[in-house]
């Protein structure tokens, strides 16, 4: 008897518990990936990626979903491995069944990742992947909400040439497909500009000792250091320069834009006097002005690419309420073709997926550990 | 060549070499004494890191303020910590296979590894960690120097170079001097012999795994406070260098494993500073297959000779 109501609790357990699960009576979610590092040394970029797709979601679903669906927002964690980030995609692809995705972000995941969303006809729009080679092979369902590394490369170039009236450059990158990508992209403004590098050199990942080549930095008297890469190795970086003496500006891209970089130098004096590229900060766009309200009240810093991650999955969603589809090539193909509003003001595509207008500026980080932009 | 930039990158790869030779001993030892490669020794390594930013933080929470004493206290819990996790791995991952084949404990090292790894990530965050700057100030050579013209090393990297030498000496003195080293030697030479004439081999196989993490703490908590930052993925690099360090000094010998990661500091130091630091791992590889072709018994280790 007591073994017969057991099992009769359990079962009524089993069934409310499922039912709060899977509530019968609702319409299926519309399901949408969000692929980044969630783990790994460029974590704190996939949590940007993360929380900017997930308040989205939440603040779409409590204006009533769309097509009179929820949405849903998956996480996937890429490691920043184009290995993983192939197997994630074709997670997302073939058993999450995602329409359309926000990510990834780095370029070396991004760019075998979109070729499977590609042929699953799955609509892909990257909040921060740089490298020109995103858009640039001709997928039509591949876009991004950022910027391209051949215009922020020039962007560096030009402030070290005319701002920093620097004479003897040195170029380092990681040797990833976004660092070297970005510090080739620099080096080919800076000859444009007339100027020659004194060094062009590749440091390796995961490594923190970085003394030799500093040293030999300071052997060609560079007075300027560009590197192209990301900040777990822009910070030891930076200390060894300081730690050998070297007083000359390193000034890098959007892969160092995160307070991440202050621990990763080991404190606020080290980052002082660094630059780095990055869109004109979203925080500071009127439109948004009530989200960061909103995230800061949850003790979240909305910061580098979070705003971006919103507003990528407000695009995708324009364009399915536009469309009345989920459809990877209906949506991309009004993409290409409509400006959308979003909290980062009126964005617009061209035919290769790149942002129509590009908003690049100089930020310097100060002793406090803390970055503006520079006037 | 400006012999003030061919001191500075002695000087650097000097520092590297010396903690590449902390943690080959851990290999060295363990290779010897079980001949086994201790794959999770790169993250004992690791969790030593954390361990070294997590008693800085307690001490400065207690308001210690002098440098020699917080780092002294440091130095100890981390070790003391480290080295149970040292044994703890070897009691549960290798003692258990103590008599199956070869292959079996080789397994289960790199899934110990990778048990490691995880754990602190989820248990960590995978972001980057840092600790403050401990102990500043540099030495220049010679001090009067003005512009570019000098050699200097810092207050840590001295001590980094300093600690390593302390700690061989006193590792090559317990090995030779002591007791506890006699037995280790011994079962070294011939573990069923030493076990028949009354050395409990089993408990100097755990000796051994403690001593290697007792190293590889001291230089996780010198390698931390001097680049100030760490994340869960460095043991892995850093396990590798080790390793190539223990088979380019001779894997099985005890001065060799510093010698190699001196060698292998400094090769690198000097590749990535007059060559190519694109090529500096490529090189640096180069040269352990180089090695495991025309010298597989190192600098200093001993040819195996087949038992009958």
């Amino acid at each position: 008897m007591q073994r017969t109501i057991q099992l009769l609790l359990f079962l009524a357990v089993a069934v409310v518990s499922f039912g709060l699960a899977h509530p019968l009576w609702a319409v299926e979610p519309i399901k949408i990936g969000v692929a980044g590092p969630l783990s790994g040394s460029d974590a704190s970029f996939g949590e940007q990626f993360w929380r900017g797709a997930e308040q989205a979601a939440a603040d779409l679903n409590a204006a009533g979903g769309v097509l009179g669906r929820p949405l849903q927002v998956i996480k996937a964690d890429d490691a920043c491995e184009p290995k993983q980030a192939s197997a994630v995609a074709s997670r997302l692809v073939d058993r999450e069944k995602v329409v359309a995705v926000v990510g990834h972000f780095c370029s070396s995941s991004t760019i075998p990742a979109s070729a499977i969303y590609a042929d699953a006809g799955v609509l892909m729009m990257t909040p921060g992947s740089t490298n020109p080679l995103v858009t640039e092979r001709k997928l039509s369902t591949v876009f991004r909400m950022c910027g391209r590394d051949d215009q922020q490369g020039v962007v560096g170039a030009d402030f070290v040439v005319q701002r920093l009236k620097a004479e003897r450059i040195a170029v380092l990158h990681d040797k990833t497909t976004y660092g070297q990508g970005l510090a080739n992209a620099m080096m080919t403004r800076l000859h444009a500009l007339g100027k020659k590098e004194v060094l062009f050199e590749g440091l390796t990942r995961g490594e923190k000792d970085f003394n030799a080549l500093v040293t030999k930095i300071k052997s060609v008297q560079a007075d300027a250091v560009y590197f192209g890469g990301y900040h777990s190795e822009a910070g030891p970086l930076v200390r060894q320069m300081r730690e050998q003496g070297m007083k000359a500006p390193l000034i890098s891209g959007d892969g160092i834009f995160s307070e991440v970089l202050v621990t990763a130098a080991g404190g606020p004096a080290y980052v002082d006097g660094v630059y780095m590229t990055f869109g004109a900060d979203p925080r500071n766009i009127p439109t948004g002005r009530g989200l960061v309200e909103l995230f800061r009240k949850n003790g979240y810093e909305p910061e580098g690419y979070t705003l971006y991650s919103y507003a990528t999955l407000q695009a995708i969603v324009a364009a399915m309420k536009a469309t009345q589809s989920t459809d990877g090539e209906k949506l991309a193909q009004w993409l290409h073709n409509n400006a959308v509003e979003t909290v980062m003001g009126k964005k617009a595509w061209d035919s290769k997926g790149d942002l129509q207008v590009s908003d690049y500026v100089m930020y310097r980080w100060d002793d406090k550990g803390k970055y503006k932009e520079v006037e | 060549m400006d012999i003030y930039i061919v001191g500075q990158q002695l000087v650097n790869g000097l520092v590297l070499g010396s903690t590449y030779g902390l943690i080959a001993v851990g290999y060295t030892m363990v290779y010897g004494i079980i001949g086994m490669i201790n794959f999770a020794h790169g993250e004992i390594y690791m969790i030593s890191a954390y361990l070294t930013a997590i008693f800085l933080a307690l001490a400065s929470y207690f308001g210690l303020q002098s440098v020699p004493v917080v780092l002294l206290l440091v130095l100890f819990a981390t070790v003391f910590l480290t080295a149970l996790y040292g044994w703890s791995v070897e009691q549960i991952a290798y003692r258990p296979l103590r008599h199956s084949n070869r292959l079996a404990p080789l397994i289960s090292a790199i899934g110990i590894s990778l048990i490691l790894q995880n754990y602190i990530r989820i248990s960590q965050g995978a972001r980057n960690q840092g600790v403050p700057p401990v102990l500043d100030g540099v030495w220049r050579i010679p001090s009067s120097a003005i512009d570019q013209h000098f050699i200097q090393i810092t207050y840590l990297q001295s001590l980094i170079v300093v600690t390593a030498l302390a700690s061989m000496a006193l590792l090559t003195w317990i090995i030779h001097r002591t007791a506890l080293g006699r037995a280790c030697r011994a079962t070294q030479q011939d573990r069923i012999m030493a076990n028949l004439l009354g050395v409990d081999t089993d408990r100097i196989i755990s000796v051994v795994f403690v001593m290697g993490a007792a190293m590889a703490a001291v230089a996780g908590m010198l390698v931390t406070l001097n680049y100030g930052s760490f994340d869960f993925y460095i043991g892995f690099l850093m396990g590798i260098k080790a390793f190539t360090a223990a088979v380019l000094g001779g894997i099985g010998s005890l001065p060799g494993a510093m010698l190699g990661g001196v060698v292998l500091g400094l090769a690198e130091s000097f590749f990535a500073g007059f060559v190519n630091s694109d090529y500096k791992d490529v090189f640096a590889f180069s040269l352990l297959i180089l090695f495991l072709i025309f010298r597989p018994s190192g600098f200093l280790g001993v040819p195996e000779v087949e038992k009958v």
